[in-house]
């Protein structure tokens, strides 16, 4: 029971902070908001009994990522937003807003989640087995090539006399 | 399951609190009673021009690449840790390739002078 409310409290505060990231017409307040996205989803990670991806949410999310956000704000000097917003492209959003609502509630629908399983407790070296092994050894090594490409980038990018 | 959160619990519980405490404290104690001659620039301070948010050089950008690497570096260590013992020689050798190639990126950037300010 105490989990449903909790649920229902992190789900709350996710989508109220998701709606200020977009509402918001100063950049970085956006930015900050998103940091509350990201600990409301972690905790609903923990409760969907994840705790190796709430951490992860929080470690490399709110933490690194929001870094690299805020980095490119200030790197770019993004003032606030001035300019009002136009009627075409509100008109367009909106269509594509009503699109996605209808996508998501017929995967819902389809997924009958309504009846789904109550949730079990997902272990982390269950989890940890089958990410080291040989089945994704590719893409775990992938994965290091491709942050190895985007430090290579940002120092190409950064340094003047290589 | 939720028992196991309650370290986490008493964690935000302390760190909310220990803001919320400090803050309202001093609010409490200090009655902040702002006026134009207090808010204004003190002593040999010159008046403030525009916002504190500006452009700021590119190699702090590159500091928080090199971060990033490391942090999922780490974040990759910590489900390893759990299991390197039951994946013998070839965890060691996969998580090894991981690490140089990694430490490869970290040695390319420590050598061209990422690091010189």
């Amino acid at each position: 029971m105490i989990d449903v409310i909790l649920f229902y409290v992190f789900a709350a505060f996710t989508l109220v902070s998701a709606l200020v990231v977009a509402g918001q017409r100063n950049p970085t307040y956006s930015a900050f908001s998103l940091i509350v996205t990201f600990c409301s989803l972690s905790a609903i990670y923990g409760l969907l009994g994840s705790p190796f991806i709430a951490a992860l949410q929080v470690i490399v999310y709110a933490g690194a990522i929001m870094v690299l956000f805020l980095f490119v704000l200030m790197l770019l000097n993004v003032k606030e937003e001035s300019e009002a917003p136009r009627k075409a492209l509100a008109g367009a959003g909106g269509v594509l807003v009503l699109l996605f609502v209808v996508q998501v509630a017929s995967a819902l629908l389809k997924a009958d989640v309504f009846h789904a399983p109550p949730g079990y407790e997902a272990s982390t070296v269950g989890m940890a087995q089958l990410l080291f092994s040989s089945r994704f050894l590719y893409v775990f090594e992938a994965t290091s090539i491709l942050i190895l490409s985007a430090l290579v980038g940002a120092v190409v990018l950064a340094k003047k006399d290589l | 399951m939720l028992p196991s959160y309650v370290p986490v619990l008493i964690l935000a519980l302390v760190a909310i609190g220990f803001s919320a405490f400090t803050l309202g404290l001093s609010q409490l104690l200090g009655k902040p009673r702002p006026n134009p001659a207090k808010n204004s620039v003190y002593e040999c301070g010159v008046p403030p021009i525009g916002t504190a948010r500006e452009r700021f050089p590119i190699k702090f950008y590159m500091i928080c690449m090199i971060f990033i690497l490391l942090d999922v570096d780490a974040a990759f260590l910590y489900p390893w840790a759990l299991v390197f013992r039951d994946l013998g020689v070839f965890g060691f050798l996969e998580m090894g390739a991981f690490m140089l190639l990694l430490g490869g990126g970290f040695t390319y950037a420590w050598k061209v002078g990422a690091f010189d300010w």
